[in-house]
């Protein structure tokens, strides 16, 4: 088996039993990265930092005392600042910006001893559910339509340079960070593993913001047990982040193998809305029927304000996101384009920074935040994610995990979107709802569309109960026994 | 009496309300553990987060929570136990994330009151409105460069209180009266320096004048007005503004304004119109900050007397007066140098040489009490020799003097200089009769019933003893001799 195809879990045996060194492994996915180059799925490579990590990671093996992931190559979201390397946020703003500090999530997992082999492309400032809207260029989807092989689809996003990565095998994993859907959805469309965790259990220390309150960093893999080995070292609390949760960190691998027998499967009747793609539906009902075969209970439950998960999340994610930007002024670091006075500096700067979806977010956030509208906008908003969260409270009265697709369809050409936003803002409407509780989900890949291209399922666990989520999640995996891989590849 | 403007169409009365920024004492900052120090070179004092670089997050100091409930309590106030961060909104480049972080639709502390000496002597309450926490901003420095603006980072993000009065206050006095109560509120609590100089203490003052009775005009806020002398000027410049105005058939406008203490004037610095949307929400990067009661009441326990209750004591157990407990109490430094002072000594005699002599000569040569020559032991030794009759009052005040000039102890001085009181009744007889031999004929106009001429009597005698005789012995030894 080539080293790219290697599973981390995989890898890390052959590591330990010295069959290959992290030097050999690296180095495989280096040569892979190149191959690929044409995807775009980095905006900053970072080859010599991945070999010489791999190179004191194959001392320690030598040594006998290896790090728990030591010389595992990862892309690493171009939104994680590292220290000494350029960090984006795939935006023109943060162009020449290189930070003095690493972020809690990517120096644990440099602490786990992981060779991170760049920085991942990304929808800029992770707003944008294709990666189309990144400043240095499309992520372009390793998987091809079966009709129409010659039109470029998109890896999803926001972190559609790290699904793409690790779809093609030019990685084993990667970092992401879900806001709305920004794992799951790209982790769906390139058939992959993403997963968000319960909001607080990463910390977001150092992970450059978009919407503080929904903002959630979380690995993407090709299996679930390699998803739950990353998550091992991504997780934790960190005074540093106010947000982040004070809570006990497990090991979540631990309940990969256990049963689901007796474990209670909600279906939510709000998520098959008229007009619904039959194949997701039909996707969604074999999931169901998969997992009442291994013994869970599968019963039907109610979201009833998942019909305003949408608009409510278009009011809260750009009302934190224009004051979140704000910093970004010309004034100490990134871009700056002088005008004839202060104000036009930072109109030019801003102007000039930023490109559209991001503009457009910053208005509508600067607009539902203005007096006169707060108490219509943003007020009403902040009492329907309380409502959404309530809804979940209830739902998980009935049951242990939710079921539902991840994404509305598969994944789209790059010029297939219409110009109206809100048909883009779509793709998310499977993964919102949870988001805005602050739940974990995760995307397993279960099956390929009759285009060809991989649908997948998500589910939503209870807060901090990733465990149990991992655990259904492995008996999907089983089921579906989801082999298929990109038309475009490394090996 | 009440403060009122004579305009042409009547008297005037002026509502005002105060906003006192106050930046707590902490060594390090609201949001972040850059010191708070005070001199250092220009964006020495800035952590990650205080130049607002991506990705990083505020934590909250709690010295800054125990130091706002601390205040809190010492105005009387009520404790909020759960209140809210937000986000101020707006552009400027001493504000590096763009927003600033404060407390809008929960402080942390609610209404209170606080009572404040006049001039006159009488006292009055003023409401709190409320106290809130935030961010200061940081400094731009427009005179550093022909064209340029500097920024100083060095105080942004350093934990402020503002506290609001309700619009109680009615006259130049009581703004500045109200002033000095929050500053010695603070300074005996030791949560603000209230240093105005420094810009640890700035006032907002809210403006309004409206004929007796009348309800409240329309007001104006003048900002940044940094010392109680600006203040009173600013007032008093402000309302005769708005009465003109109105008086000439015109309507004031809410404006924010800047005081120039160069002209002692304000003027428009904003119209309502051009102010800010500052677009509070709720900081999603912090989560409430809630306390417990239990946290509040620990603080409560180890709160120190405050200047009230000071004042009361003095009066109460200590017997002093209202004036002296009064002066003694407006100052913690003062109350702590009179109570190292006092000890055990009479309280009376203590107060009356701290303020008399002591505030007095420091006064005089324009020196703090922290910078007094005199420590409080050191005084207490001269209280002391006058209790025991060591030296008189009199001689005392030489002794004080030269303690003042030469840092010397006053027993030092006292043996130096053969100080001592004489109390032998024979040397006093002895230089008496001495006095009267030389004056024998002042002696015979006495005895023939010239009474007044005792008081020449005692003086020749205390001369005669260079000031050392006990005056109180020297009264009883010359009516013998001379009866």
């Amino acid at each position: 088996m080539s080293l790219t195809n290697l599973t981390i879990a995989a890898a890390l045996k052959k590591l330990r039993a010295r069959e290959i060194t992290a030097t050999e492994l690296v180095s495989a996915h280096i040569t892979a990265s190149e191959k690929l180059r044409g995807l775009n799925c980095y905006i900053t490579e970072t080859p010599e930092q991945a070999l010489s990590a791999a190179k004191t990671a194959d001392a320690r093996y030598m040594a006998g005392n290896p790090l728990p992931l030591d010389g595992i190559p990862l892309a690493n979201k171009d939104l994680f600042c590292s220290r000494g390397t350029r960090t984006t946020a795939a935006s023109k703003i943060l162009e020449n910006f290189v930070p003095t500090y690493e972020s809690t999530v990517s120096q644990k997992l440099l602490d786990a001893g992981v060779a991170f082999l760049g920085k991942a492309n990304l929808d800029e400032f992770a707003m944008g559910s294709s990666t189309l809207t990144s400043a240095y260029g499309t992520v372009e989807s390793p998987w091809k339509r079966a009709s129409s092989p010659d039109v470029k689809l998109v890896p999803g996003g926001s972190s559609g340079g790290s699904s793409a990565i690790v779809a093609a095998r030019g990685a084993m994993g990667a970092t992401g960070t879900d806001t709305g859907g920004s794992i799951r959805q790209p982790a769906a469309l390139t058939g992959i593993v993403g997963m968000k965790p319960t909001y607080g259990r990463c910390s977001r220390w150092g992970v450059i913001a978009f919407a503080s309150s929904l903002d959630q960093p979380g690995p993407f893999a090709r299996t679930i047990e390699d998803t739950a080995l990353m998550l091992n070292h991504m997780a934790g609390y960190d005074e540093k982040d106010s947000t982040s949760a004070r809570i006990e960190t497990p090991d979540f691998t631990s309940g990969l193998d256990k049963d689901i027998k007796g474990l209670r499967i909600g279906v939510p009747k709000e998520y098959r809305p008229e007009g619904m793609n039959a194949e997701v539906a039909a996707e969604w009902d074999k999931g169901a029927a998969w997992l009442r075969d291994a013994g869970a209970e599968i019963v039907e439950i109610s979201l009833p304000h998942t019909e305003y998960a949408l608009p409510t999340y278009y009011i809260i994610a750009p009302a934190e996101c224009s004051s979140n930007l704000a910093r970004y002024d010309g004034m100490r670091y990134g871009l700056r384009v002088a005008g004839k006075d202060l104000t036009e500096t930072y109109e030019n700067t801003r102007a000039q920074g930023f490109g559209h979806e991001v503009k457009r977010r910053i208005m509508i956030g600067t607009y539902v935040l203005s007096a006169g509208y707060y108490d219509a906008y943003y007020r009403k908003a902040q009492r329907v994610r309380a409502l959404i969260a309530q809804d979940f409270t209830r739902a998980f009265e009935k049951c242990d995990v939710i079921l539902a697709p991840t994404a509305p369809s598969t994944a789209f050409g790059w010029d297939e979107k219409s110009n109206d936003p809100i048909d883009m803002y779509l793709e998310d409407a499977f993964t919102i709802p949870a988001s805005l509780a602050g739940l974990p989900g995760i995307s397993i890949p279960t099956g390929l569309a009759k285009n060809g291209l991989p649908l997948g399922l998500q589910l939503i666990g209870r807060a901090f109960d990733e465990v149990t989520m991992l655990c259904v999640a492995t008996t999907l995996e089983m089921a579906a026994a989801f082999t298929a891989t990109p038309t475009i590849m490394a090996t | 009496m009440a403060y009122t403007i004579k305009g042409q169409t009547g008297e005037w009365e002026v509502v005002m309300g105060l906003e006192i920024h106050a930046q707590i004492i902490s060594d390090s900052k609201l949001f972040s553990g850059a010191s708070t120090g005070f001199g250092a070179a220009p964006n020495d004092h800035v952590a990650l987060v205080d130049a607002a670089m991506p990705g990083m997050l505020p934590v909250l100091n709690e010295a800054c929570v125990r130091q706002a409930v601390r205040t809190g309590l010492g105005l009387n106030a009520k404790i909020n136990l759960t209140s809210v961060f937000e986000r101020k909104n707006y552009f400027y480049p001493d504000l590096p994330q763009g927003y600033q972080i404060s407390q809008f639709a929960h402080p942390i502390v609610g209404t209170g009151k606080i009572k404040i000496d006049l001039p006159d002597g009488t006292s009055k309450e003023i409401g709190i409105t409320r106290l809130h926490l935030e961010q200061d901003a940081g400094k731009s420095l427009h005179d550093q460069h022909p064209n340029k603006t500097f920024v100083d980072l060095n105080r942004a993000g350093v934990a402020l209180m503002e506290i609001v009065s309700e619009p109680e206050i009615s006259s130049p006095e009581e703004a500045a009266a109200y002033v000095k109560k929050v500053r010695s509120i603070l300074r005996y609590l030791g949560t603000c320096d209230g240093n105005m100089e420094e810009g640890n203490l700035r006032a907002d003052v809210n403006i309004s004048v409206r004929k007796p009775g009348d309800p409240l005009g329309t007001r104006c806020e003048v900002k940044n007005v940094n010392s109680i002398r600006f203040i009173v000027q600013a007032i008093e410049y402000e309302a005769a503004r708005q009465v003109e105005v109105l008086e000439g058939g015109g309507k004031i406008e809410q404006q924010t304004r800047l005081f120039d203490a160069s002209t002692g004037t304000t003027r428009t610095l904003r119209s309502k119109e051009e102010a800010h949307d500052y677009r509070y929400f709720p900081d999603p990067d912090l989560l409430p900050l809630t306390l417990s009661q239990e946290y509040v009441e620990n603080i409560r326990r180890d709160l120190i007397e405050l200047p009230d209750a000071k004042k009361a004591r003095y009066q109460d157990m200590l017997g002093l007066s209202a004036y002296d407990a009064s002066v003694l109490t407006a100052e913690k430094e003062r109350a702590d140098y009179f109570e190292a002072a006092c000890h055990d000594r009479d309280p009376k005699l203590t107060a009356s040489w701290v303020i008399n002599e002591l505030l007095g000569a420091l006064n005089k040569s324009d020196l703090d009490l922290g910078q007094s020559p005199v420590a409080p032991a050191a005084l207490g030794e001269l209280i002391d020799l006058i209790s025991d009759q060591t030296i008189s009052g009199k001689i005392a005040k030489d002794v004080f003097a030269e303690m003042l000039e030469s840092g010397q102890s006053a027993k030092a001085i006292v043996a130096d200089k053969g100080m001592q009181q004489i109390t032998d009744p024979v040397a006093i007889t002895k230089i008496i009769a001495e006095v009267m031999a030389a004056n024998a004929d002042k002696v015979a106009e006495y005895r023939s019933g010239k009474d007044k001429l005792f008081g020449f009597f005692v003086g020749q005698t205390l001369k005669a003893s260079g000031g050392k005789a006990n005056p109180d012995l020297v009264n009883q030894i010359l009516k013998e001799q001379l009866s």
